[in-house]
């Protein structure tokens, strides 16, 4: 288990250091997009309004603040940003990956077979951020540089997030194909097998 | 004494209440939390428990919601039947909700069905989605708010098994959820179980059972021991924080029960991630309050 600081944009070369397990930091550019953002691209087949090479994409659905004053540019600040759950995505994933030429997925929980191909296709991992920690998360936010796709909400806008050392990205998807939570749910089902072989009789309140 | 209307002093004290909980966990769950922590000691458990008290901190600290998702709004009301202002109480919960998605900030999460648009402020068709209850012979409203999470929302599920699968069907329907959706769910959970007669009486009182604290039991002796049961038969399976995978899986496991059908055994489960901020709240008639969740917050 190693940790690595990255820097966007984020070469192959870099993603193919790591292996799950491992811990990243990255700096630099961070873009928001959930399930909404994953449809546009992946099934209405929409342009990205960011160029999202070499960058992040942060299943996330953020607080924002408004911080310009009336008549101002807008200007945003994150109050709150932490990883939603990645399944979601699972079936979009990995066209998304192709399209793009995003690198590292950061989200909590695992994903499934299909994004673990397309890491392995287009040389990108998945992470994982603790979850339910969007403070943490937000400090690590230096600034907002803007939104795209707002009228989808402010939970499903792509926001472009400009990041210091944000992390633990903890990898659960590697470029070689290994998937740590699968690998993990594989560990779970067999003790869950023997746990319910444990309670056998035990929930026997009909007689 | 305030000048202002039943009205408004309600929700002033609503928002307040529901600002507060949005950045600090119940007392209960954070005592279970720490408790935790300290049998977590291997792999990656540690490290998420120490990102998970930092944030705690840091949420404290910097008055925000400790987790972006501050859920679609969720009332539990147990209105006294002597409670003297039953006709505010709806349009108060909706001003508070309002109010509390401005200045706490609340994250909007109301999307209109079909229309398919996110109202913007959290209100919008049935929400903030509001459980009635009346308790004869009190002049208190005791209000839970609810703040469900979209993570923690998704391995949720009610069904109606034959009662030849007995209440084994139950436990393995739970344990095959947790394993699956619930990695997913920011574990460490509460588990809460309804059983009933039917599936949308099963699903409330599994949402119930969340509501109740972290380590009680069922008043009943085998419910209680099916809780326990439960708890250690999810533990030894040991999801971790987060599914790192450790030495524990769950928080607890609180059920509910309704009288059921003979020929049907409902099941409903809702599950509560770690951060899981639920609130009570006492008020009575002159809006003097116990927070009893939260032990010695001041609003």
């Amino acid at each position: 288990m190693s940790t690595f600081e990255f820097k966007t944009p984020v070469s192959d070369q870099d993603i193919k250091k790591v292996h799950i397990g491992d811990v990243i930091y990255l700096t630099g550019d961070i873009v928001t997009g959930r399930d909404d953002v994953h449809h546009r691209v992946v099934i209405s087949g929409k342009e990205p309004p960011v160029d999202l090479k070499g960058k992040a994409i942060f299943h996330a659905g953020p607080i924002m603040k408004k911080i310009s004053a009336e008549g101002e540019p807008d200007k945003y600040k994150v109050i709150s940003v932490g990883p939603t759950t990645s399944m979601r995505m699972e079936k979009a994933q990995a066209d998304f990956l192709k399209k793009t030429g995003v690198k590292i997925i950061i989200g909590k929980g695992g994903m499934g077979p299909k994004t673990t191909q397309g890491c392995v296709e287009n040389c990108a991992i998945h992470t994982i951020f603790p979850g339910g920690c969007a403070v943490v998360a937000a400090e690590e936010v230096t600034e907002c540089e803007g939104v795209e796709w707002l009228d989808l909400g402010m939970p499903e806008a792509m926001w472009k997030l400009n990041c210091n050392r944000f992390g633990p990205l903890i990898v659960s998807i590697d470029s070689y194909g290994n998937n740590l939570i699968e690998n993990n749910k594989t560990e779970f089902n067999d003790r869950r097998e023997k746990a319910l072989e444990d309670l056998k009789g035990k929930l026997s309140f009909m007689e | 004494m305030s000048s202002d209307s039943p009205r408004e002093q309600l929700s002033e004290l609503v928002a307040s209440f529901m600002s507060y909980s949005a950045g600090h966990l119940p007392d209960d769950v954070k005592l279970r939390l720490a408790q935790m922590k300290e049998i977590e000691n291997e792999g990656f458990a540690p490290d998420i428990y120490n990102v998970m008290e930092k944030n705690m901190e840091l949420a404290d600290s910097l008055k925000r919601p400790s987790c972006q998702d501050t859920g679609i709004p969720q009332f539990f009301a147990r209105v006294g039947s002597k409670w003297p202002y039953m006709d505010i109480i709806e349009d108060a919960l909706i001003d508070a909700v309002k109010e509390a998605t401005a200045k706490a900030p609340l994250r909007p999460n109301a999307v209109e069905v079909f229309d398919e648009k996110n109202t913007g402020n959290n209100i919008g068709t049935h929400s903030p989605w509001i459980d009635w209850e009346i308790v004869k012979d009190s002049d208190e409203l005791e209000l839970y708010f609810y703040m469900a999470g979209g993570g923690c929302s998704l391995p949720g599920f009610s069904k109606v098994l034959m009662p030849l699968e007995g209440y084994e069907g139950i436990a393995k329907a739970v344990f095959e959820q947790m394993t699956t959706y619930g990695v997913n769910a920011c574990p460490p959970c509460l588990i809460g179980i309804g059983i009933a007669g039917s599936s949308e009486v099963a699903a409330k009182l599994s949402k119930k059972a969340l509501l109740r604290q972290v380590g009680s039991h069922n008043p009943n002796p085998k419910a209680a021991e099916m809780e326990k049961l439960l708890e250690d038969g999810l533990n030894s399976i040991g999801l971790g924080p987060g599914g790192f995978g450790g030495k524990l899986s769950v928080m607890g496991v609180n059920i509910e029960q309704a009288s059921r059908h003979p020929a049907t055994l409902a099941m409903g489960l809702s599950t509560a991630c770690w951060a899981h901020r639920r609130a009570g709240i006492r008020i009575k008639p002159d809006f003097t309050y116990d927070f009893f969740t939260h032990k010695g917050a001041v609003l």
